[in-house]
């Protein structure tokens, strides 16, 4: 593709001289280990679709043994084999692995590469301007080292002793030891493996994400005039490199014990017969190294999404986004909060109580800002001019979910009612809203928004709104009883509860919410449908389709190596000039300078019009500085 | 056969819902619909979402009302009380919001579709009103905050001296119980001593050990501060008491604790609930292995009395296997003799051989 345009770049990104190697691309330099963000993005989005598909079905599977106890899956034994008991009925062990790859496939490869890197692959030296991410190269290998640690972890399905079944949060003792279930040998070796190359592929990409943000900018593109979306990217990427880390660190911890003999986290451990010689190790120290990463994880999954739907919710509002300011307020404190609140997972592990009270303290102070972001967001759409595009759709749907999901979270920050709802399907109900389902709009969302710049083409809407109302309303049948049970205090990760004459009822609930789980899944379907015949078949997108104004929307239809034949071009206001007073069309896009906009500019943005006339250098150079 | 006709069926709807979608697609070229930024489907969704919060909202306000008390599960402990109290009080000011908020968020869509003929409302910010939206918001949680801190703190509070004292043990897959006996004093342990006829790793080197008892139930006073002291053997496992809002990991290497007091015994729940069958249960409630989901054990709380009257009538492990005496030291054979009520048992000439490989313990 048109690659030689590149070369008209007044030569600010050094990479550029480059570009030559890239003129006779074969098949795999350019599908396979390609350097560019756009293919990056897509390999991301496929492969974190087949995850999406493959966890969903795990998902429907153990739903299946909890809403229908009795059923036979005698029909699934040319899948499952010998995970499957002589009487049709899954394995114990087994559920609990499924239980264990479902959290994991979902919040790791799912949400966090399948969200975080296709959209800030694709998104970010689009909508900052850039020709590409500031090192392609770490880009392509952030792509396969997930590719390598997506392998890994596949394998492990098809293990005779079962994959990782400890629970997606690998509490030691149980994963320490192979002795205490047979998931913890080899399957946990490998579930070890894969984290250890995906916490690799993150940060390969997350450096790029940041040093992207930070230094190639387009002229004009301060901060102050970054799309949301890119904020989010942004501190998500932030989040990431700090606390990833930890996890790697827990991690080696981890495989140090399991391999090598050492106590780090063991002690006093009979099992199997015998007594073990580790001593002096503590269990709660692997808790709290976990959630170092784990609870910044959550926002790793959810920022993205809140920025993806903080640009869709503008757009197809035309009107600016309420408290552009605040909302960028809002990211960094939850972005720092996240850092401080992980014990609020930890309560009832016997830390200290005091040390509890102040967790508890943190976690509130977090809702507040998160508060702000649903305020913002409904005053976005008041008095809008509301076009319901499926993103759109899918964006409301989040902020309902959002709220629903975070007002729970009060409930389980207070460790006083948290001792009774701790490890109950509560929670279960809690995350799935605010960061399961949320995040999975989001990405719903992106796709649906960024389609057309992806393919050159657009999906199909009224698929779309099926897709849309099936899945919401699935969503909300699967996840609003799980509350009911529990508060009728349900543990989670049971197999079954008909040992407990306390647990022994809403079988019809559960039945409810497995039936809601197929419909829902079956409703993906229509998605992937949608989504592949119109990568080939679907009407051809114009240029700017939902009449955006941020960046990446002047691009051609479908943009090639280097983003930008021409010029990049030159930014002169903020993203959400939607409906402007005295503008003819209601949307103004980044690049539209003010001076030919003197009908619909604000008194200040008059002033500004002088310094942009006299030189476009003078902007890039007070406003950004670090360019050259 | 079913699962041919039903095979057919599902290949049928799907064809159909292609066809479906295919004269859609015509349709809309050739109206030139979907070449436009808003079709009439706008409206529909508009609406839809106005349906989906009226069918949704009812549906949740019906259920949380008729069946409150499926859901709702009966207290019985003091704390449970107040941490109920706070949750019912949360779960207001979070319903109040939730209600208004999910109330703007599907009306909005409604009011404010789009049309050509009107323009969005340039609103990009409003100081006074984010500021209140910061603000008040942290005062209601500042409020939450400072009474669940008072009520946390109480109940994670050093237990009463004259607590029942109880110890239970997680292993996979099951709870063992250990009582302090006459003395009430705890023997201790250590996980070293494990062995086929000492399953608690009991220190028997220790005079208090000699009058434990162990049991297949946990018995507890009613309106008597109890204490749990909590371990666990293997992997991590969490004693949950349901119905005395009571939760605390068992951790291999670090004992934990957690009191409470009881306030109905089981025959005045049985009364309370109507069923004759109720008892109260013990779960566990930390991933532990593929028996997590049976790791059940019964609860009876009785009257003092009665319960004095149970302990009384309870043998000491020492007493039930005279068998342990061989982990006891030769110069206090004798003590442990009396002390757990074996006295009269004639002279065993098996704990001559005995070594004593704990004693250095
Ligand atoms: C079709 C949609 C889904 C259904 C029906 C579903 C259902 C469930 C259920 C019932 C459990 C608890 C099982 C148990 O405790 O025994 C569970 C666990 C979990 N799910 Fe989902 N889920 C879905 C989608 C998601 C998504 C999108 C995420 C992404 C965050 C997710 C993340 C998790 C996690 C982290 C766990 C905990 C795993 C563990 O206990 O180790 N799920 N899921
Ligand atoms: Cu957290
Ligand atoms: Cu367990």
């Amino acid at each position: 593709m048109a690659t030689a345009d590149i070369h008209v770049d007044e030569g600010l990104q050094h990479h550029d001289d480059h570009e030559h190697d890239h003129h006779d691309q074969n098949f795999w330099t350019k599908y396979v280990f390609s350097e560019d963000h756009k293919t990056i993005a897509k390999q991301f989005l496929i492969t974190g679709i087949f995850w999406a598909l493959l966890g969903g079905l795990m998902s429907v599977l153990f739903r299946l043994q909890l809403g229908f106890p009795d059923m036979s899956l005698e029909w699934l034994r040319p899948i499952l084999g010998g995970w499957l008991t002589d009487a049709g009925k899954l394995d114990t062990e087994f559920y609990l692995a499924l239980v264990t790859m479902h959290g994991t496939i979902m919040v790791f490869f799912v949400l966090t590469a399948g969200l975080s890197g296709t959209f800030s692959n694709f998104l970010i030296p689009l909508q900052v301007g850039a020709r590409d991410m500031a090192s392609g190269f770490m880009n392509m290998l952030s792509y396969w080292f997930f590719f390598a640690s997506s392998a890994v972890m596949f394998t492990s399905l098809f293990l005779s002793t079962g994959p990782a079944s400890g629970g997606w949060v690998i509490y030691p003792p149980l994963s320490a030891l192979p002795q205490a279930m047979s998931g913890s040998g080899l399957g946990m070796t490998l579930w070890l493996v894969s984290m250890a190359l995906f916490i690799i592929s993150t940060l390969l990409g997350g450096i790029n994400y940041v040093t992207t943000v930070i230094n190639l900018r387009t002229k004009g593109m301060s901060f102050s005039k970054l799309p949301l979306t890119i904020w989010a990217f942004f501190l998500t990427a932030v989040i990431g490199l700090l606390s990833f880390p930890v996890l790697f660190a827990a991690a080696l911890l981890l495989i140090f014990d399991r391999s090598f003999g050492t106590s780090f986290y063991l002690s006093d451990i009979y099992i199997g017969g015998e007594a073990l010689p580790n001593s002096g190790g503590s269990p709660v120290l692997f808790q709290h190294l976990f959630w170092f990463l784990g609870h910044p994880e959550v926002y790793i999954v959810l920022l993205p999404a809140l920025g993806i739907t903080s640009e869709i919710i503008s757009t197809n509002s035309r009107k600016p986004i309420f408290g552009y300011r605040a909302m960028i307020g809002s990211l960094l404190g939850i972005a720092i909060l996240s850092f401080i609140v992980w014990a609020h997972h930890m309560f009832v592990t016997g830390m200290n109580p005091f040390l509890g009270s102040i967790f508890m303290l943190l976690t509130l102070i977090i809702a507040v800002p998160s508060a702000v972001k649903v305020f913002n967001y409904l005053t976005t759409l008041w008095r809008g001019n509301l076009v319901f595009t499926p993103a759109m759709l899918f964006s409301i749907g989040l902020v309902s979910f959002f709220i629903s999901g975070g007002l729970t979270g009060i409930h389980l920050g207070n460790a006083a009612i948290d001792i009774q709802l701790h490890d109950t399907y509560f929670v279960v109900a809690h995350f799935h809203i605010v960061m399961g389902s949320a995040s999975f709009f989001g990405m719903l969302a992106g796709i649906y928004h960024w389609f057309p710049k992806m393919f050159g083409r657009m999906m199909d809407r009224r698929l779309g709104y099926l897709h849309f109302w099936l899945t919401f309303i699935g969503v909300y049948m699967v996840f609003f009883p799980m509350h009911y049970i529990g508060m009728a205090g349900f543990p989670r990760r049971y197999y079954s509860f008909t040992n407990f004459d306390a647990f022994n009822s809403f079988a019809d609930l559960n039945a409810l919410i497995s039936v809601a789980a197929i419909i829902t899944l079956a409703a993906q379907f229509i998605f992937l449908f949608n989504f592949f015949y119109c990568i080939f078949r679907g009407r051809k997108a114009s240029a700017n389709p939902w009449k955006s104004n941020t960046l990446e929307w002047t691009t051609p239809r479908n943009p090639g190596h280097g983003n930008w034949p021409g010029e990049i071009p030159t930014v002169y206001r903020w993203p959400y000039d939607y409906s402007k007073p005295g503008a003819e069309e209601d949307f103004i896009p980044q690049h539209i300078p003010y001076s030919e906009t003197p009908e619909s500019n604000l008194p200040h943005e008059n002033d500004l019009v002088r310094i942009e006339t006299q030189d476009g250098d003078a902007i890039r150079v007070s406003d950004q500085g670090t360019e050259e | 056969m079913f699962e041919i006709i039903i095979t057919i069926g599902v290949v049928l709807l799907l064809v159909i819902i292609f066809m479906l979608f295919r004269i859609g697609r015509i349709v809309g070229i050739i109206k030139g619909s979907d070449k436009q930024l808003v079709s009439g489907s706008n409206q529909v969704n508009a609406v839809l979402f106005l349906v989906f919060l009226l069918v949704f909202g009812g549906l949740f306000v019906w259920y949380s009302y008729a069946h409150f008390d499926s859901y709702n599960l009966p207290v019985a402990s003091e704390h449970g009380v107040v941490t109920d109290r706070l949750f019912w009080i949360t779960t207001a000011v979070t319903g109040v919001v939730f209600f208004i908020t999910q109330f703007l968020l599907f009306t909005f869509p409604l009011r404010y579709q789009y049309r050509d003929d009107r323009k969005a409302h340039f609103y990009p910010d409003n100081h006074k009103l984010e500021i209140a939206w910061t603000v008040v918001p942290a005062i209601v949680l500042a409020g939450l905050v400072t009474s669940g801190l008072m009520v946390w703190s109480d109940i994670t509070d050093t237990a009463p001296e004259d607590s029942e004292v109880v110890e239970i043990m997680g292993h996979q897959f099951a709870w063992k119980v250990r009582y302090p006996g006459k003395d009430n004093k705890m023997g201790g342990f250590d996980y070293r001593l494990t062995m086929d006829d000492n399953p608690m790793g009991v220190d028997f080197s220790d005079q208090n050990s000699f009058d434990d008892f162990s049991a297949g139930q946990i018995y507890l006073p009613v309106n008597k501060n109890v204490k749990f002291q909590i371990r666990a053997r293997d992997v991590l496992h969490s004693v949950y008491l349901p119905h005395f809002r009571q939760k605390m990991d068992a951790v291999p290497g670090m004992p934990t604790t957690f009191w409470f007091k009881p306030t109905k015994t089981t025959e005045q729940m049985r009364q309370e609930t109507g069923n004759a069958e109720f008892n109260y249960e013990l779960a566990c409630t930390e991933i532990c292995g593929n028996g997590h989901f049976s790791m059940r054990m019964m609860v009876i709380v009785v009257e003092e009395a009665e319960y004095n009257e149970w302990k009384a009538k309870q043998e000491s492990m020492i007493q039930k296997d005279p068998g342990l005496l061989k982990y006891v030291s030769q110069n206090l054979q004798e003590v442990a003799m009396i002390k757990s009520g074996l006295e009269s048992a004639p002279t065993n000439t098996e704990q001559d051989k005995s070594e004593e490989p704990d004693s250095s313990m």
